[in-house]
């Protein structure tokens, strides 16, 4: 599956990083400790988190993750967006929870 | 070759430049990939404790045919007990600083799993140095 198609499945939103949508997503990751994600996520995972800051774009592109997903209607900092757009890694969001978004995920990626 | 970065204390914004930069470098030289996320685990979570817990500091790179030693050297309060520090959960990391989702007390042990050597020395109110070398032996 890739980025366009998950979007389209579980109707998230997209703030930027549109140049990634076609990225294929390997499996996800669900962590707000940023440290457990660069030790622990792998390339081509979505990582779904509730951290909204620039950070997380400098995570998910030295990992090459496929795209990220801010949960629970959290919006991204405006350097955050920027960041996306720039690296070209899809920035989305949804209202579900972290805990119905990966439930939803797991079912279509397992 | 050799390259060096300045590493500004307190400036998340910039956090993980360094790495991305070092991470750009390898992959031009057609290092094995494995080889090269290992050591943009190993690289960030050392610049970024730069950030998180130094006033600052600056990155050293020296990269030949057989290996790559990262060295950053900052500023700071130092690591009293450096042992301790290396233990997975221990943090001294700020409130704001945990807000933003770091201060698991991963860092140290990241670099730990992901570096074929490190070698951290520290001075308590001078500063901290730590060595990451990667080799670029060819998985046959
Ligand atoms: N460069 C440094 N200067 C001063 N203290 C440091 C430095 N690096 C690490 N430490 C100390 O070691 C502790 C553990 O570091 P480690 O990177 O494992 O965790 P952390 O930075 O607190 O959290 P995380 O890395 O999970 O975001 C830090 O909280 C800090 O007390
Ligand atoms: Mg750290």
């Amino acid at each position: 599956m890739n980025v366009q198609q998950l979007i389209e499945k579980l109707e998230l939103r997209v703030f930027g990083g549109e140049q990634g949508l076609q990225n294929t997503i390997t499996g996800g990751y669900v962590s707000d400790l940023l440290s457990d994600v660069m030790g622990n996520s792998d390339t081509g995972q979505v990582w779904l988190t509730l951290q909204t800051h620039k950070n997380v774009m400098a995570i998910a592109s030295l990992k090459d993750l496929a795209a990220i997903i801010l949960v629970n209607n959290h919006k991204p900092d405006e350097d955050t967006l920027n960041q996306a757009n720039e690296e070209g890694i899809p920035l989305l969001g949804t209202d579900m929870s972290t805990f119905e978004i990966t439930g939803k995920l797991y079912e279509l990626l397992k | 070759m050799q390259f060096q970065y300045q590493i500004e204390g307190g400036n998340f914004s910039r956090a993980g430049f360094a790495s991305s930069e070092i991470k750009k470098l390898m992959k031009q030289l057609n290092v094995d990939l494995s080889i090269v996320k290992r050591t943009v685990v190993a690289t960030y979570e050392a610049e970024v404790n730069i950030v998180a817990h130094a006033y600052g500091g600056t990155i050293y790179v020296e990269l030949d045919e057989e290996k790559i030693i990262i060295k950053l050297v900052d500023e700071g309060p130092g690591i009293p007990d450096i042992e301790q520090a290396m233990k997975e959960g221990y943090s001294t990391a700020s409130s704001t600083v945990r807000e933003m989702g770091f201060g698991a007390g991963m860092g140290l042990p990241n670099m730990k799993k992901n570096a074929d050597d490190l070698k951290i020395s520290s001075e308590v109110e001078k500063g901290t140095t730590v060595q990451i070398t990667m080799y670029f032996k060819t998985e046959k």
